[in-house]
């Protein structure tokens, strides 16, 4: 591709063979709108992962399409979704599920802004026999999806052990010996 | 005197977040109210003060399944305002990115939120339990749309490479060749998505709807035409604001668009068929026809088909595209900004999406208008829903619930851009 971008237009990227087929045994995908207050925390999670350096592990970040999630876990042998939920509970709440054990409540992910989202993707993936092996979700409970931008101190505070514990779901995977990682300078 | 009401607090398989009530006696409808909840023009406002060439990516946020619509339409209201013109190649490439968002837009409509409400699936999930080969079909054909987008926008979601004046980046032949291959693939995917779409059965609803639609005197139209009816209406884009006014509607806090003197119109697929059948390629009319469609279509539930003639339509165009294409020189035309007010209407999958901007000497923002496909249809869909009812009244509450959320999903309504992602208050009665 020719480069004209300027510096300041930050994020483009080429898209990696990696991203593309995706090679790694594990995904994480962290999901979310960044303008939609407290929405934008699976994305946060997301970033802040991105910036420690795992061998074996592509994090990537998406809007919640569905079709597009299923396509970004395939091949992959554990997957790792970090999603800001909305069930009722105190907000900041975090909820893990296996999906190979639980059911997700499709109204957890009530305030996402598409009709065929993470709950469906997973459901759509499972009537198919498409799920990964291992399929982990991490659900933060959300306290305001007002239009807007950055997260409440609740929300903030729960995205930091949720970065903890996929970092220790990570260390599990044992078999791909991804249990080494540094933080990028 | 018996009475029901039928209170859908929250519609399900359509984009974003909406309510349906209705209200009949003795068997008669006595009121519908389709609710969209809250406009507060956030990105209208955020947009203000921003520099000019921040707009296509801040509006792309708007929606995660349109944002190319965002982009193309505010880089042409931009050059507008400039007096910009691009033409030749990256003027085909920015069909070619909205090419694949047709198609995966589209297709999410099609194969996982309407055809089962045609086939009695509650969700695409029971309905991938018992046709697991169609789904798959439908999930490649998204993939294809999805791929284009990644590679011409940088990326699929939130696609970042679209600027004022063109790219920042524009891909060699080469690139554009794997693409192609998975393109013929997903052609006669679509078609065969034609042919399935066309086996359906369809209720017999039609109304004497105004269609509004872009025309463009050679091509089906994406980016550029004039704003036509098949009412007589034939206006520039400039003109928009003359002719098409937003009301405040009290049950639903998304304005409702109006044509000035006559009424609600219609945007969308359908619009855009019966405005340009004459321009889709040879194999898109060919195949329409072979299915029994003419070059009129005007019950909304078949709107189902025409979106798959259009994904037909959109594989076939940036095929073309892709075998002309050469490598422009440069990926984008240098803007010189000043004070000037732009205008860009382009369609989106579900149809013609209006933004207008005000811009300083300084090329800051100073105010911006985004008038979304969805508040331009939301008063054609609670016409249809007061003609619809009448006809399955006699409908137990479930059966008339369903079939009227497979109404409103003609439409394929974008709720969370007509509210601009707003939350949902239920409202119980």
């Amino acid at each position: 591709m020719e480069k004209n971008s300027p510096q300041s237009h930050q994020g483009h990227k080429e898209i990696s063979k990696h991203e593309t087929q995706n090679e790694y045994p594990i995904v994480i995908v962290g999901i979310g709108n960044t303008y939609r207050s407290d929405d934008a925390v699976g994305l946060c999670v997301a970033q802040h992962l991105k910036r420690q350096a795992f061998d074996c592990v592509n994090v990537i970040e998406e809007s919640g399409d569905g079709a597009a999630l299923m396509e970004s876990w395939k091949n992959a042998n554990t997957v790792i979704l970090i999603d800001a939920v909305h069930s009722g509970a105190q907000p900041g709440t975090i909820h893990r599920f296996d999906v190979h054990t639980q059911t997700i409540p499709t109204n957890f992910f009530h305030y996402s802004t598409h009709a065929f989202g993470v709950a469906e993707a997973i459901e759509l993936a499972r009537a198919l026999k498409q799920l990964p092996k291992n399929l982990i979700v991490h659900g933060i409970e959300g306290k305001c999806f007002e239009a807007g931008i950055g997260l409440s101190l609740e929300v903030e505070k729960s995205a930091q052990e949720v970065v903890k514990r996929v970092q220790q779901d990570i260390r599990n995977c044992s078999p791909w010996k991804c249990t080494e990682y540094h933080e990028i300078k | 005197m018996k009475s029901r009401t039928i209170n859908v607090d929250y519609l399900a398989r359509v984009e974003g977040e909406g309510a349906l009530y209705v209200k009949i006696k003795d068997n008669t409808v006595v009121d519908i109210k389709f609710k969209i909840f809250e406009p507060p023009r956030f990105f209208e406002a955020f947009l203000r003060g921003r520099n000019y060439t921040e707009a296509p990516d801040i509006t792309a946020r708007i929606c995660g399944i349109c944002p190319i619509a965002y982009q193309m339409s505010s880089v042409h209201a931009m050059e507008d305002a400039f007096g910009v013109k691009i033409d030749g190649q990256l003027r085909a490439l920015r069909r070619l990115i909205y090419c694949g968002e047709w198609i995966e837009s589209h297709i999410l409509h099609v194969y996982m939120l309407h055809a089962p409400d045609f086939l009695g699936y509650p969700d695409a999930i029971q309905m991938a339990k018992d046709h697991p080969d169609i789904v798959q079909r439908g999930l490649q054909l998204k993939k294809a749309g999805n791929d284009l987008v990644a590679l011409l926008g940088g990326r699929e979601i939130h696609p970042i490479n679209v600027r004022v004046g063109g790219f920042y980046k524009v891909p060699t032949r080469q690139e554009l060749a794997p693409l192609a291959e998975r393109l013929k693939w997903a052609r006669d995917a679509a078609l065969e998505t034609v042919r399935w779409t066309a086996t359906l059965h369809f209720p017999d609803f039609e109304q004497d709807y105004e269609f509004v639609a872009l025309r463009h005197p050679e091509e089906y139209p994406f980016n550029e035409g004039r704003l036509v009816s098949n009412k007589g209406l034939d206006i520039s884009v400039h003109d928009y604001d003359n002719y098409f006014i937003e009301e405040h509607v009290q049950h639903s806090n998304a304005l409702h668009s109006v044509h000035k003197g006559r009424g609600s119109y219609f945007v969308g697929p359908l619009a855009r068929y019966n405005l340009n059948f004459d321009k889709l390629s040879p194999l898109a009319q060919e195949t329409a026809r072979s299915v029994g469609l003419s070059h009129v279509c005007r019950n909304p539930f078949q709107s189902i088909i025409i979106r798959s003639v259009e994904v037909l339509y959109a594989c076939d165009e940036a095929l073309r595209i892709i075998e002309q294409y050469e490598k422009p020189d440069k990926p984008a035309l240098e803007i010189q900004p000043h004070t000037a007010v732009g205008y860009g209407c382009t369609e989106a999958p579900r149809g013609i999406l209006y933004h207008r901007y005000r811009i300083d000497d300084k090329g800051m923002i100073l105010d911006a208008k985004i008038v979304p496909p969805t508040s331009q249809n939301q008063k054609t869909i609670e016409n249809d829903l007061w003609q619809f009812i009448p006809q399955h009244v006699k409908l137990s509450n479930d059966q008339l619930t369903l079939q009227c959320e497979q109404a409103i999903r003609n439409y394929d309504p974008c709720i969370s851009c007509a509210t601009h992602f707003l939350k949902l208050k239920i409202e119980r009665e």
